[in-house]
């Protein structure tokens, strides 16, 4: 009994003592200072070598171009995917000293990412900036500087299955008859996709809420949104959230929290609902589902506002931090710029390009650029303020809220306290 | 060291005879400890680099010990203690230490880095086009080895020379189509290759002018800028579009006479600030009590449902009649082989109310999200699915180790099933099983996952969109401190460390009545 014992022990003494210097010893470093491994990591990089981060679909459309780059310029270029919490990624890494030369990103991180300090302005030429759309051009547009390249734009417009539908609705209360007449003949199963959730999905409902009257900010004297002037619970936005509360689950039941983010497009393709509102993101699924479509302007509400959209711009960032940035600047404000580029990057997903000349070509080939761009001509460049971030979340549930029937009063009036309490206003 | 090796090998075969010093033994024991040698060597550099000599030291005196350690014979119970201690030291004792050290800072977005890059941020943030000045074309030369930029007005076609001493003019240049120049007299011109591979040097010079400094904008071109803001150490202020901001080192903010801030701070020590306000802030001590209450709820409600289930499972297939048990336990274990943030997802998307399976399946309307009794039900309803297969199997684990003879025993002497399950198995499970359980419920207490990607926290009502009804006070700190105002580490931190608080309480007092529990039974 005595010996096998020994031998047990003396076998876990090993393997603990594996375990023991293996990890001991890779564990000892990881808990001194990290930070200074990361930066001196990354300080042996620099020389001639671009670091480019992107997100996956962007980073195959890049690749003939970046390799252009670098045999012109003698460089390496890297391009490296990032496909989670890109933003975040990106701040933290930058912090460190191990963030890439250029970034690839949305134009409302701007605020964010200027009060960390995180990304340079990019200087263009008039020309250059007069190739872009002036919505484009607007939306990088910060305090006064340009702080990126856009090159692509994207926002929300009503796709309507034709075959359905085959009229585009002048007004929302047209679309929610058509809706409803097809529905009670049984042809669809909802008078509407667009996504609502528990949560509510303020980019979505965004153009009925402004239709209706509501706002989220005041203007500065330069007609920026002023983050100190919040006005969700403003008299006009209680409105508003009535008249999304008519078109809820207790009214017309054209809104309702069971649609979704993962199921309003997919529901749309499947013909449960013959309108959807939705960006250039929902076509790869539309144009597979083999039905005829068309893309129209969100529709006001009748004697209503303009329904605006949100619109969203994808820019190239030149990294604050970078160990590059020479020549990330040669890229973004020489590459970028580029028609070609603007194409492929069109190409490999198909948002509206930024370049005008681009989506010139991009509409011949595909009118649906067009008809999302002029969806979104009259358009509101989502707010880049940092002030932004504290909107999303109380607006959505004050949606959520209304859309189920809850008192717009009250809905809006606790969002409009939980904003003022987070911006400390 | 390879000669310490076969040394103390040699020696360790005299005195001790009983154990036996295979060749195994010693090659797996050098080739241990040079891994070990090889990470260590692979952190050096690094550290050199930084400069960081207090962690250098550290790290060379726990090599020397842990490899002391393991070359001698001596200190035994050392060799089973040094591994475990490392490892908590890493991965429990220097998180914990970072995240209280952590809480005392107004580490954020806005207040990532220290003063000098919120100034460099605020100086090149804040650098305009000169009005009026001409868009630079640049072409990069060398004369006498040094840095040289080339200028050329695109409307004029004048050359000119800059360096750190400022504008002087050039004759004699050759300007080609791209408005670059080709060759100028006295001017080694770099071609794109070589100016790239002295891209550092071009960021670096900045050419004086009257109006303020020429830079360069990539390889091809140079902008006349001038910064609107600038740092003055004297007044330790930033001055600019006629105002002052001054260093206000309790916020970290440069802050102007009206009380405004510039967008770019950095991270400075605000002490208690964070805790205050966890305790004084409306919204947390308003509803600390429902989200508490829920909470508890919720965590105690998965452990008992899951060990319920798993226990009655565990003892069905236990059954000597029980037939097919193998098939049983891999259909039983496969929710916990499954990874939980997908089926989180799936379970969130059956619920949904017109097009989920369950409504469909059972003919219901119910909005299961959407209500808060139905949410919270549904809620702890997953958790029992992704948790009971864990249950099930450390109940079986236990339950070979219970003697059936005890049982038989019970029976033979009147009890019936029943009485022999409560009375006999069931203390004897518990003994084994309570320190899982504790864990368990510490586990669920925190159980993010199970939450924010089902219900999210909802449904909110109304009138309060900041505390959802099924928002443990994990979820509902989250989206305090990451949701509305960016991401606020401090804060964050700050809160971990309540919860840090209230969950270590709760484990304690377990704990100890566990023991009381074991004296009993043991």
């Amino acid at each position: 009994m005595r010996k096998p014992a020994l031998g047990v022990a003396a076998l876990a003494t090993l393997a603990i003592t594996a375990t023991a210097c293996g990890g001991g010893q890779s564990a000892a470093p990881s808990a001194a200072p990290t930070a200074s491994t990361g930066a001196t990591a990354s300080a042996g990089q620099g020389g001639g070598k671009l670091v480019i981060w992107a997100d996956p679909n962007r980073v195959k459309a890049l690749k003939p171009f970046t390799e252009q780059f670098g045999t012109e310029n003698g460089v390496t270029v890297e391009v490296k995917e990032i496909s989670k919490d890109n933003q975040v990624t990106f701040l933290t890494a930058s912090q460190q000293g191990s963030g890439p030369d250029i970034m690839i990103g949305a134009h409302d991180w701007i605020g964010n990412l200027v009060q960390n300090g995180a990304i340079d302005p990019v200087n263009l030429t008039e020309e250059q900036k007069a190739a872009f759309s002036e919505i484009a051009l607007k939306a990088v547009t910060f305090g006064g500087q340009v702080y990126g390249a856009p090159y692509a734009v994207e926002n929300i417009a009503l796709i309507r299955n034709t075959d359905l539908a085959p009229d585009a609705p002048a007004t929302i209360e047209d679309l929610v008859a058509k809706g409803a007449e097809l529905k009670k003949a049984g042809k669809v199963k909802e008078v509407l996709c667009l996504p609502v959730g528990q949560k509510g999905d303020a980019f979505h409902s965004y153009p009925i809420f402004a239709s209706g009257g509501g706002a989220l900010f005041g203007a500065t004297s330069t007609g920026d949104p002023d983050p100190k002037k919040v006005l969700v619970g403003a008299p006009e936005s209680v409105k508003a959230f009535e008249k999304l509360k008519s078109l809820g689950e207790k009214g017309e039941a054209a809104l309702k929290t069971s649609i979704t983010n993962e199921n309003y497009i997919p529901s749309f393709a499947s013909k449960k609902c013959a309108f959807l509102v939705s960006g250039p993101w929902a076509m790869g699924e539309v144009k597979k589902a083999g039905f005829g479509y068309d893309i129209t302007p969100v529709p006001p509400f009748k004697d209503g506002k303009p329904a605006t959209p949100f619109v969203g711009v994808q820019t190239f960032f030149v990294a604050a931090k970078g160990q590059n940035k020479t020549l990330a600047q040669e890229f973004v404000t020489n590459y970028v710029t580029n028609k070609d580029v603007a194409k492929a990057l069109y190409e490999a997903d198909p948002r509206p390009p930024a370049l005008t000349a681009a989506l010139t070509e991009a509409e011949a080939a595909d009118p649906d650029a067009g008809k999302f761009m002029a969806a979104g001509k009259d358009g509101f460049p989502m707010p880049a303020i940092p002030e932004m971030a504290a909107i999303w979340e109380p607006f959505g549930i004050a949606e959520a809220a209304v859309v189920k029937g809850g008192d717009a009063a009250k809905a809006a009036e606790a969002a409009q306290k939980a904003i003022d309490g987070s911006l400390k206003n | 060291m390879v000669a310490d090796v076969r040394e103390s090998a040699v020696a360790e075969q005299a005195p001790r005879p009983r154990r036996e010093i295979t060749t195994g033994f010693v090659v797996s024991r050098i080739a241990v400890l040079a891994v070990a040698g090889a990470i260590l060597l692979y952190a050096v550099p690094p550290l050199v680099a930084a400069g960081a000599w207090a962690s250098l030291a550290l790290l060379g005196v726990v090599s020397a010990v842990i490899c002391y350690l393991y070359l001698t014979r001596r200190f035994v119970p050392a060799k089973y203690l040094i591994p475990g201690t490392v490892f908590l030291i890493a991965f429990q004792v220097f998180p914990v230490l970072y995240t209280v050290s952590t809480a005392f800072t107004n580490f954020g977005d806005g207040h990532r880095g220290d003063k000098q890059a919120a100034v460099t941020a605020i100086e090149t943030g804040s650098v305009r086009q000169a009005p009026g000045s001409p868009e630079y074309a640049l072409t990069a030369a060398l004369r006498d080895g040094n840095l040289v930029f080339l200028l050329v007005d695109p409307k004029t076609k004048q050359v000119q020379a800059g360096t750190g001493q400022g504008l002087s003019p050039v004759t004699g240049a050759q300007v080609g189509i791209t408005g670059k120049v080709v060759r100028a007299p006295g001017y080694t011109v770099l071609k794109a290759p070589e100016a790239a591979a002295r891209a550092k040097d071009i960021a670096a010079l900045s050419v004086p002018t009257p109006g303020g400094l020429i830079k360069a904008n990539g390889l091809s071109r140079a902008v006349e800028g001038r910064a609107a803001l600038t740092y003055d150490a004297a007044c330790d202020c930033v001055k600019g579009e006629g105002d002052t901001w001054t260093a206000d080192e309790t916020r970290g903010y440069f802050v102007n006479a009206k009380g405004e801030h510039l967008a770019q701070g950095w991270q400075v020590n605000v002490g208690l600030d964070n805790f205050t306000r966890v305790l004084t802030n409306p919204t947390i001590s308003g509803y600390f009590f429902g989200v508490f209450a829920w909470n508890l709820g919720f965590a105690v409600a998965s452990v008992a449902t899951t060990f319920a289930l798993g226990v009655a499972v565990a003892l069905a297939l236990h059954h000597p009649r029980m037939r097919g048990t193998r098939a049983y336990r891999i259909v039983l274990v496969l929710p916990y082989a499954m990874p939980a943030f997908a089926m989180l997802l799936v379970w969130r998307d059956m619920f949904n109310r017109d097009f989920g399976l369950i409504n469909q399946l059972f003919g219901l309307e119910v909005d299961w999200m959407g209500d808060p009794v139905t949410a919270r039900f549904a809620v702890i309803l997953v958790n029992l699915w992704l948790g009971f297969p864990y249950m099930f199997l450390v109940t079986t684990g236990a339950l070979q180790a219970i003697p059936r003879e005890l049982t038989e025993a019970a029976s033979i002497d009147g009890a019936t099933p029943w009485q022999g399950f409560g009375k006999v198995t069931m203390p004897l499970l518990l003994v084994a099983l309570t320190p899982l359980l504790i864990s368990s419920f510490a586990f669920n207490f925190n159980n993010f996952n199970a939450i924010a990607l089902t219900s999210e926290g909802g449904p909110f009502p109304a009138e309060n969109p900041q505390v959802g009804a099924t928002d443990l006070l994990i979820t509902y700190t989250f989206r305090l401190a990451f949701g509305a105002g960016g991401a606020q580490f401090g804060f964050a931190a700050a809160i971990s460390v309540f919860i840090f608080a209230i969950v270590a309480v709760i484990s304690a007092v377990a704990f100890r009545r566990t023991r009381k529990q074991e004296e009993v039974y043991a």
